[in-house]
């Protein structure tokens, strides 16, 4: 299936989706999250066995805030897709896929970590990557780049445009 | 300590309280609960495994990930595209050019441009070269842990030989930045295809001594046979792909999947076992190293053959422009200086412009794969149309592989549970990013 046919074949079931540069993308509210997951796991047409990558993507002042990204690929049938969430500020919540997708748990910890996005059910929703006792979430937009103390010494990184300014 | 002293001595620690339990009064009976890591020899970098040991069975095993986060992801959105490229090479840094490969793939689909003709064939020969060096690690740093001590010298002692190829090729030995957005750094040097062609003659032979030492050897055998086992539904659910999934019995490889680079043109196997234990990846492995440089040797054929330019002609995104060897290493070419300086105003615009602001990406979001030696190594890349990422996502194969590691180390002894890391090939730059 090329990208069109495949994006035809999802906007059986879900709407919204586009084609471009090759790629497919559903845009899914999130209470039908699972059930799309579900569908396009099902479908034998479609087959989409590995869930290669969760991420996130913050947009702060747009509404939604947040993109959920599920990256999606059928090695049976060798095609991809790309389900998206859109999640609004200060509502960052959106179910667990971990029971579908065992692999999606330490995404979603990462993402959890990462942009502070909250998945309903995970088992163990921790931090992975950052120390347990970190403030914030690093990769929203509003969060700098460097501008945090050290751990050590009280000494502190200067914020990246104030680098060798002194 | 005699017999009767040890004896005496248990019947010591007996009487301590705090080995009874308060409510029955019976000597407990516990398991422990150990940590190996973050600094253990055997975790490949700073991989931490919480271990709950019964005896000396692995009943629980959790790891611990981030001592090595470096935050590549957010630093890629405060420079240039191009720039991005020094970074993602650091991710994985035993595959960078897999990295700098996934991520330039994505740039360039972003711009809808593709690298010209013998660019994409010195991307394939680096890349494969660069397979064979990883593996090559692998299997150094694996028979080191198992007591093979030999293949630990052997293992770096060729690699050496490959490293020394991509120094006379990118001017380093890792962290090229080799292959750029629309082509690659520069051509080969004219001794390159030499050099690549010697080094193609030596590594056969060495992998076949390599097989010699290993392959029957009843320890080797015994500390890896059986051991580490996931089955083919397993790896699928915790979405392990590369090689320790090609051991388990499914056949997925993106370069014959979703050929990119024009690996369709190219004659190779992909092996396939299907024990899923620990020598069943030392066998595909070792196979895939075979199958490497037999695709490096078809690019190596085909270069002959295929003259060009290495980067797409386009002043807008091509970068850098144009670089010869000197007497003191890689730099501006003097001919292209002469140009920009006393012939083109144009040229120097363009050159001023590339420096400071680099390629204006349109807005867009994708998805670029490639098969690195871990599996599929892939970058979500974000533009909102800048000079500068909006968000570089990194999907590295051995964060998603060691996931499933406690499947395959718990109920198995403590011993085998370092044979089975071993056989995962982590590498925690991926992992941790």
């Amino acid at each position: 299936m090329n990208a069109d046919e495949l994006a035809a074949r999802i906007r059986e079931h879900a709407p919204d989706v586009l084609a471009a540069r090759g790629e497919v993308t559903a845009i899914v509210e999130r209470h039908d999250l699972i059930d799309t997951l579900e569908w396009l796991h099902d479908q034998p047409d479609l087959a989409f066995d590995l869930l290669s990558s969760i991420t996130a993507t913050h947009w702060p002042g747009a509404d939604p805030a947040f993109w959920v990204d599920y990256e999606l690929r059928s090695m049976s049938l060798r095609h991809r897709a790309r389900v998206k969430v859109g999640l609004r500020g200060g509502d960052e919540r959106t179910p667990s896929v971990v029971g579908l997708y065992p692999t999606a748990n330490w995404h979603e910890r990462e993402t959890f970590d990462f942009y502070g996005i909250v998945f309903e059910g995970h088992p163990d929703l921790t931090r992975i990557l950052l120390p347990d006792d970190w403030d914030g979430h690093p990769l929203r937009k509003d969060e700098p780049l460097g501008g945090v103390p050290t751990w050590f010494r009280g000494a502190t990184m200067p914020p990246i445009d104030e680098r060798g300014m002194a | 300590m005699a017999a009767p002293e040890m004896a005496a001595a248990r019947d010591d620690l007996a009487e301590v309280p705090e080995f009874r339990d308060p409510a029955t009064g019976e000597l407990r009976q516990e398991t422990m609960i150990i940590n190996m890591g973050p600094q253990h020899p055997s975790t490949h970098g700073v991989l931490r495994l919480v271990v709950e040991l019964d005896g000396e069975t692995v009943i629980r095993c959790s790891p611990v990930i981030g001592y090595l986060h470096t935050g590549i992801e957010k630093n890629c959105e405060y420079r240039t595209w191009t720039q991005g490229i020094t970074y993602v090479t650091r991710a994985d840094y035993l595959s960078p050019f897999f990295n700098e490969l996934a991520y330039c793939l994505g740039v360039e689909r972003l711009l809808g441009i593709e690298a010209p003709e013998r660019a994409r064939l010195i991307r394939v020969l680096v890349c494969e070269l660069n397979r064979v060096a990883s593996h090559l690690v692998w299997l150094a740093t694996g028979g080191l842990e198992l007591g093979a001590v030999s293949m630990a010298l052997y293992g770096f002692r060729e690699r050496e030989i490959i490293l020394d190829v991509f120094e006379a090729i990118t001017g380093l030995r890792m962290n090229h930045a080799y292959i750029r957005i629309g082509g690659v750094l520069m051509d080969l040097p004219d001794e390159g295809p030499r050099k690549i062609r010697d080094l193609l003659r030596v590594i056969p032979r060495r992998i076949d001594e390599y097989e010699t030492i290993l392959d029957e050897n009843p320890i080797w055998r015994e500390r890896n046979e059986g051991i580490g086992v996931l089955s083919a539904e397993q790896a699928l659910a915790f979405g392990v792909t590369g090689p320790l999934l090609r051991a388990s019995g499914v056949a997925a490889d993106l370069r014959k999947d979703m050929p990119y680079c024009g690996y369709e043109t190219f004659e190779f196997d992909v092996p396939v076992r299907t024990e899923g234990d620990a020598y069943a990846r030392y066998l595909i492995r070792i196979a895939e190293m075979r199958e490497s440089l037999r695709i490096a040797e078809q690019a190596i054929d085909r270069l002959d053959g295929t003259p060009g330019p290495v980067m797409v002609d386009d002043p807008k995104v091509g970068w850098p422009p144009k670089l010869s060897v000197g007497p003191d290493g890689i730099g501006n070419d003097p001919a292209y200086l002469r140009h920009i300086m006393e012939e083109s105003m144009e040229a120097l615009i363009h050159h001023f412009k590339m420096v400071t602001q680099g390629a204006q990406v349109p807005a867009g979001e994708v998805f670029s794969a490639v098969e690195s030696p871990r599996g599929e190594l892939g970058y979500l890349l974000v533009s909102d149309g800048g000079n500068r990422p909006y968000r570089v996502k990194i999907r590295d194969p051995s964060f998603v592989n060691l996931q499933a590691l406690p499947t395959a180390v718990e109920g198995y002894l403590i011993a085998d549970l370092i044979a089975a890391i071993a056989s995962f090939d982590p590498v925690m730059g991926g992992v941790d990013r």
